[in-house]
């Protein structure tokens, strides 16, 4: 700990932290632009200039940059003294000289760091009288804008890009005042976190070209803190609404979880919420003239006369929907919504995490690892903010280096120059090449099945009580080896699995290498296909296929679906049946689906933004999201449609029906404490979602009615739906918005946490569940290796962030970036079959007919005997299951474009 | 041995082309390298030219044997990475009005090898690179052919004169750009990274190329180390003039009767290189001042004439040794259009990485050309030395803002009614007579 003094008050800090990363957690104002509290500093912008006194008698000082300043013991600085002030109120002045001052036009305004630090630092008069420097701008895809002008040259955009999140594709150009952060030219960017550059960038560059397109400002939108539902991770986010419109997404800060960072899936998926196929009204056999109580008197009844109603709920929807559901059907006809292979997998992952006695990270966590093995995921695609943390991860090798050069680990290019010397060992084992490729040590490409020997393999190496599989090659015995030797030796090493290669061997052998793992702080994760997959595993209920049984077999006869697809888990005949076979079929979803057209009910449900719910995310974390804005009758909440069909239910509201889940199943106990239930006030009034700037509350509607409406009442929440209150201090996990006097974009969230990148104050938002106890057994089904079959194929559905998941493909820019439909082909192969890129392939069910037509793509990397299929949606709906198929050359002369049969 | 009293031009005639290796044996050439490898452990020959007093020739004037004690030397056998060390010569010498280097490596190119050599061998590093200005083909050609005759001759690659120690040297031609010279800009470069300078801590010498310790020299810093090695400390001591050590390669531009270079020793008072050497004004022009050390130091006027040419006493005066190569200021030379020219070059140079630089030198720029374009205001000229103070030493990323400030802050001292008459006057101030 060292004393340090600022303008003549005391401090406390961290000796050899950043000066800067210091004075911010301090809360003073201290004005910045390159440095960010995830990427360090490299002293490039001179913003943070300070005065620092050599002894107790210096009196004038000399200038420092704070944030390449090490806090010392007995340190003297000054911000306020007259030469450091005027340094900064003049470096912005220069900041300025090409800026083209277009605040008013600009999507950056009323959240611009610039302008905030232009007003912290008092530069209020121009003296440049030249003409200004001016670029191009350039096309960079669906996601984001580019206005180069605004640019003052912080190269945030590219450190974050190019260094930490490990694209290429958005780099510096030119020299002098002609520097220039773009493409080499126009095109999509491609990085997966692209979307960070719109917080990353403190001016009006990068913005979100998806909130362009019906654009407010942050002080007109309405928020609520929330929780991503596009992957398994639960990314904290802050939705933003305005006249009824789900407006954009920003990052919400969880030093647990995402910390700064989403993915693009995650920031522009939210889309599907302003569709045009949502369900907004109650529809009876495809008729709109059911009222919402018709509907309840329905549902009701339904439960009261039926034969027997089953309920098959969704890993989209949220423990109090799903708990809702099994109370109404009973726990005997309560099915999770999962086909057998997805069900397997999840309770096997369910089983590791919840027996086996090894710690589950959170993402911080995972970035402290210092050697990483991924058992056959493509991570970047099935968890994305994962892969990101994984980047991080990857430099844990450097910063030990550092350390013992003396080198502060917020050095940022001095601790990355060190990464060509050494490295932290990354293993990844997969189907082929994947996006995290550039960070691994080594790469191992196979069928599942030897994916998964390798990894009996490795657990064998490291402690011979474990199975080991028979028949390996000399390659993959070695790399087994080599692989178990870094493993070894490190001290917290991770091990990641997940389900996309749809393997339970896979997972097994993952469980194994952790088990067998001698360090004390090894770490085990999985990445689970969707938002709430973990929360359905804790609740538990049966299989999809024994819903079916149950229609089908005349046990029941109706059926009640919650925002569940049924058509993304099962073969269409199969579904088919099953729904004809259903005397009733209550369906209830936020978007139109085909399991949706064939209800006799139909029931308009809220989306994420528009009610409240908890999901548990692949750590096991309880996490809550809240009502962006009120739905307009006669959509509701899931839960309440469930509960108002409950006639003696006591759930009048959504914390009643918190409690009652958390009373009914042991491992979701804490659930109830995850957030401040409907009743918490905070200095006598709600939490409002509206900031005090909200305008034109009173006109917004005046074109329908001159009256101004009474805001909706918000029951169920410790929101309001005013700007009446404050927000400054209240719980983390119901910060709506991050602001703070004289921060008002993002970056103000320096001042709501415990250190800079550290906690939130008052704690991160979300409650474990599952913390490490038991030991498994061994697992010793070892399969047999994958030998490629003359003529037959086994497709290997490849998951990709555009266009697996559901949701945020119901908006277009995501639509716009799903990869063509294609199949991939080891080259070898290609070539027995004589086809060359570009060429189509019939692909057929043994015995069968064609389900589809696709042109190939040769891919050195994936093993023969395999077809690579990227699992993007609808279109390769029919061939997205691991199943054997022959393949067949169609004649060049035939049209060239993809079809798919169903 | 011949010639002294003129180690690094003793080769160098003007009635020859340049220095054979025959040529540069003949002289001692390789003696000193003989010496160091047979003789001398490492850490000897860093304190011999620690002692020798040998400043880095580049402008900033670092001392040399101290420099390469900061280097860790590590154990020697063991294979940790930070046995990996490296050698860079800084042959960039894109400084206008500096030509000195040039001349050492066209002309003598095996002095340079052999200084390099040492050097490596002093911090057991196994490669050297050579970072040369693009432009210097000449350099290249003959600094290629040289180093194939050293490695033909066994002062280059495996056990080099039949001892332990190896050595590669590569040279690599600069793509262009005057912050390429600057240190850690050039290991950038070097690196095939965008020539921006690195935070310093580290230093170079603890995390330099590919992050592992390098040492980087001026050209003629490195020449001075044989000569060291091969006669001593106590010699190189004696050349010097005044307090200061070794001789200097010294030159003139400007309005002088003989522009060129001179190797003299350090502490030469200025008025005998100007007025003995390059034979004082051409006929017609007075001298009005001078940039002592290139572009990038602070103006001097006549009254400094008597000050001794080392680092310590014209940093005195207010200016910088620089690299000694001085530009001339004549009194039928407008001082204002001397800095707009300068400044215009360190604004088209200026990296683009630190704020004060990227858009303070821009500004400037605008602001002389308003000014000599007669739309300069009285303000302007407080607004150039606010421009002099943001941009002053540790203000900015590197130095070269701050060296591009020295002109401008001096003129502004000992020039300003200049800058002024074109405000009020609208006119030069030769023109109004
Ligand atoms: C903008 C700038 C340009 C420089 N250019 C050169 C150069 O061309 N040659 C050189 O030797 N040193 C140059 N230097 C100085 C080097 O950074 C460094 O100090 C020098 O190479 C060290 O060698 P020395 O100790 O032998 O002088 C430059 C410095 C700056 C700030
Ligand atoms: S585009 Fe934005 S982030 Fe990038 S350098 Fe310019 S201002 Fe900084
Ligand atoms: S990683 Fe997953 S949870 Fe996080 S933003 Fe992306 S899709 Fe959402
Ligand atoms: S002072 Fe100029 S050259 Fe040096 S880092 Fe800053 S912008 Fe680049
Ligand atoms: S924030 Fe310190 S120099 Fe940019």
């Amino acid at each position: 700990m060292a004393t340090i003094e600022i303008d003549g008050k005391h401090y406390e800090a961290q000796d050899g932290q950043s000066l800067l990363a210091v004075c911010l957690s301090f809360g003073l104002n201290l004005p910045y632009f390159c440095w960010h509290p995830a990427m360090g500093s490299v002293g490039a912008c001179r913003q943070c200039a300070v005065l620092q006194y050599q002894n107790p008698e210096d009196k004038r000082g000399r200038l420092v940059m704070a944030c390449m300043t090490p806090v010392a013991d007995a340190m003297r600085i000054s911000i306020e003294a007259v030469p450091a002030s005027q340094f900064r109120r003049e470096n912005i002045e220069l900041l300025m000289i090409n800026h083209p001052h277009d605040c008013p036009v600009c999507e950056e305004g009323g959240e611009c760091h610039l302008q905030d630090m232009t007003e912290m630092s008092g530069h209020t008069f121009r003296r440049y009288r030249g003409q200004k420097r001016t670029h191009a701008n350039q096309y960079l895809g669906p996601f984001i804008n580019h206005e180069m002008n605004r640019c003052i040259a912080c190269y945030r955009c590219v450190r974050f890009y190019d260094d930490y999140a490990g694209g290429n594709d958005l780099q510096v150009f030119g020299m002098h005042n002609n520097v220039y952060f773009g493409r080499f030219e126009e095109g999509a960017l491609e990085n997966e976190f692209s979307g960070n550059l719109v917080e990353v960038c403190p001016t009006g560059v990068f913005t979100d070209r998806t909130f362009s397109a019906h654009y407010a400002r942050k002080w007109d939108l309405q928020t609520a803190p929330s929780v991503c539902i596009h992957c398994g991770l639960g990314c904290n986010t802050a939705p933003g609404e305005r006249y009824g419109q789900l407006r954009r997404i920003i990052n919400r800060y969880n030093g647990e979880v995402n910390g700064y960072f989403l993915c693009d899936r995650g920031r522009f998926g939210y889309g599907f919420v302003n569709s045009p196929e949502r369900i907004r009204e109650p529809l009876l056999d495809g008729r709109s003239e059911i009222t919402p109580q018709a509907a309840v008197n329905y549902l009701d009844n339904l439960c009261q006369t039926a034969k027997g109603v089953i309920g098959i709920g969704s890993p989209r929807a949220s423990l109090e929907a799903n708990f809702a559901l099994r109370t109404l059907v009973g726990e005997e006809n309560f099915f999770l919504g999962l086909n057998d292979i997805e069900h397997t997998l999840l309770s096997t992952i369910f089983n590791i995490l919840r027996n086996c006695g090894i710690h589950t990270p959170s993402l911080r966590e995972i970035e402290q690892a210092d050697a990483v093995l991924i058992m056959g995921e493509d991570v970047t695609h099935t968890a994305p903010r994962l892969a990101l943390s994984l980047r991080q991860s990857a430099r844990n090798a450097t910063f030990d280096l550092a350390r013992s050069l003396k080198i502060a680990p917020w050095q940022d290019a001095a601790v990355r120059e060190l990464k060509t010397q050494i490295k932290t060992p990354i293993f990844i084992a997969s189907v082929c090449a994947t996006r995290l490729d550039d960070i691994a040590t080594d790469t191992f490409h196979g069928s599942p099945e030897d994916i998964a020997r390798l990894g009996f393999a490795i657990a064998h190496r490291l402690d011979d009580q474990a199975p080991a599989p028979e028949l390996m090659s000399d390659a993959e015995n070695s790399l087994a080896t080599a692989i178990a030797a870094e493993l070894k030796q490190a001290k917290c090493p991770l091990i990641v699995s997940g389900t996309s290669c749809a393997s339970i061997a896979v997972i097994q052998s993952a469980y194994n290498i952790a088990k067998a793992l001698p360090s004390k702080d090894k770490q085990l994760t999985f990445t689970v296909p969707e938002c709430n997959s973990l929360g359905l595993a804790i609740m538990g209920g049966g299989r999809l296929r024994q819903a079916f049984e149950r229609i089908n077999e005349g046990v029941a006869d109706s059926v009640i679906v919650l925002e569940n697809d049924l058509y993304r888990r099962a073969h269409s005949q199969t579904v088919d049946l099953f729904l004809q076979s259903a005397a009733h079929v209550v369906v209830m979803d936020s978007l139109r689906n085909k399991t949706a057209e064939q209800s006799e009910l139909l029931l308009p449900t809220a989306t994420f933004a528009e009610s409240e719910g908890t999901l548990v995310n692949n750590e096991g974390r309880a996490q809550r999201y809240f009502p962006v804005y009120a739905v307009s009758e006669p959509v509701r909440g899931s839960w309440q449609w469930l509960t108002s069909a409950m006639e003696d239910s006591e759930w009048r509201h959504h914390d009643d029906l918190t409690a009652a889940c958390a009373q009914a199943f042991p491992d979701l106990a804490a659930i109830a404490q995850v957030a401040p239930g409907a009743a918490y006030r905070f200095k006598g009034s709600k939490i409002p979602r509206q900031p005090e700037r909200y305008s034109g509350r009173a006109a917004m509607f005046a074109n329908i009615n001159v009256r101004e409406p009474a805001p909706p009442q918000d029951l169920e929440t410790p929101f309001s739906f005013s700007m009446e209150g404050v927000t400054a201090q209240v719980p983390p996990a119901l910060l709506p918005v991050i602001r703070a006097p004289g921060w008002n974009s993002n970056q103000a969230v320096n001042q709501f946490e415990e250190g800079v990148e550290g906690h939130l104050r008052g704690g991160d938002p979300g409650m474990r569940l599952i913390e490490a106890s038991g030991n498994l057994a061994w697992f010793n089904d070892i399969p047999s290796a994958f030998k490629a079959e003359e003529g037959q194929w086994r497709i290997m559905p490849l998951p990709h962030i555009f266009g697996s998941e559901e949701l945020s493909l119901h908006s277009a820019p995501i639509a716009e970036r799903r990869p063509a439909p294609k199949i991939l082909l080891n080259p070898l192969d290609a070539q027995a079959l004589g086809v060359v890129n570009g060429d189509r392939l019939e692909i057929s069910r043994s015995m069968e007919t064609a389900i589809a037509t696709l042109p190939v793509q040769i891919e050195t990397t994936l093993p023969r005997g395999l077809l690579g299929v990227p699992a993007i949606l609808p279109e390769n709906q029919q061939i997205n299951n691991p199943e054997r198929v022959t393949l067949k050359k169609v004649a060049a002369e035939a049209e060239n474009k993809p079809e798919i049969f169903l | 041995m011949e010639n002294l009293d003129k180690p690094l031009t003793r080769n160098i005639r003007p009635d020859r082309g340049f220095a054979t290796l025959a040529d540069y044996e003949n002289t001692g050439g390789y003696q000193g390298l003989r010496k160091a490898v047979t003789e001398l452990q490492p850490k000897e020959v860093q304190q011999w030219v620690k002692d020798s007093g040998l400043r880095g020739r580049g402008g900033a004037g670092f001392g040399t044997g101290l420099k390469w004690s900061l280097v860790p030397m590590g154990d020697a056998d063991s294979d940790n990475p930070h046995q990996i060390r490296y050698v860079i010569v800084n042959a960039d010498e894109m400084e206008p009005g500096t030509f000195k280097d040039r001349l050492l490596m066209e002309k003598d190119p095996h002095q340079l090898i052999e200084g390099i050599i040492i050097t490596a061998y002093a911090v057991q590093s196994h490669i050297a690179y050579i970072f040369l200005r693009g432009e210097y083909h000449l350099s290249a050609r003959r600094l290629e052919t040289a180093l194939q005759e050293a490695r033909a001759k066994g002062y280059l690659g495996e056990h080099i004169l039949n001892s332990e120690f190896n050595l590669e040297i590569h040279l690599h031609t600069s793509a262009g750009r005057y912050i390429c010279g600057e240190e850690t800009a050039l290991i950038n470069a070097l690196e095939g990274k965008r020539a921006n300078p690195r935070a310093k801590p580290p230093h170079p010498v603890v995390s330099g190329l590919w992050g592992r310790p390098t040492v980087i020299n001026n050209v003629e810093t490195l020449c001075n180390v044989p000569h060291i090695i091969n006669y001593g400390v106590q010699w190189y001591k004696e050349l010097g003039l005044s307090a200061a050590t070794g001789t200097k390669l010294f030159g003139a531009s400007g309005r002088v009767k003989r522009p060129g270079l001179w190797e003299l020793p350090m502490g030469t008072p200025i008025r005998d290189i100007l007025e003995e050497h390059a034979g004082g004004m051409q006929d017609g022009y007075k001298l009005r001042g001078f940039l002592p050390g290139g572009a990038s130091t602070d103006f001097l006027l006549p009254e400094h004439l008597d000050v001794a040419a080392d680092f310590d006493a014209v940093a005195k005066v207010g200016s910088r040794l620089g690299t000694g190569t001085m530009i001339i200021l004549d009194d039928k030379t407008c001082p204002v259009q001397m800095v707009l020219n300068l400044e215009e070059f360190f604004a088209q140079e200026s990296c683009g990485w630190c704020t004060p630089c990227r858009d303070g030198l821009p500004w400037t720029v605008t602001l002389l050309r308003d000014i000599i374009k007669g739309r300069g205001r009285m303000e302007d000229l407080d607004t150039l030395a606010g421009l002099v103070r943001m941009m002053g030493p540790g203000n900015t990323f590197c130095a070269l803002a701050p060296g591009a400030m020295e002109p401008l802050q001096s003129a502004l001292k000992y020039f300003r009614e200049d800058f002024e008459r074109y405000i009020v006057g609208n006119k030069t101030l030769l023109e109004a007579g």
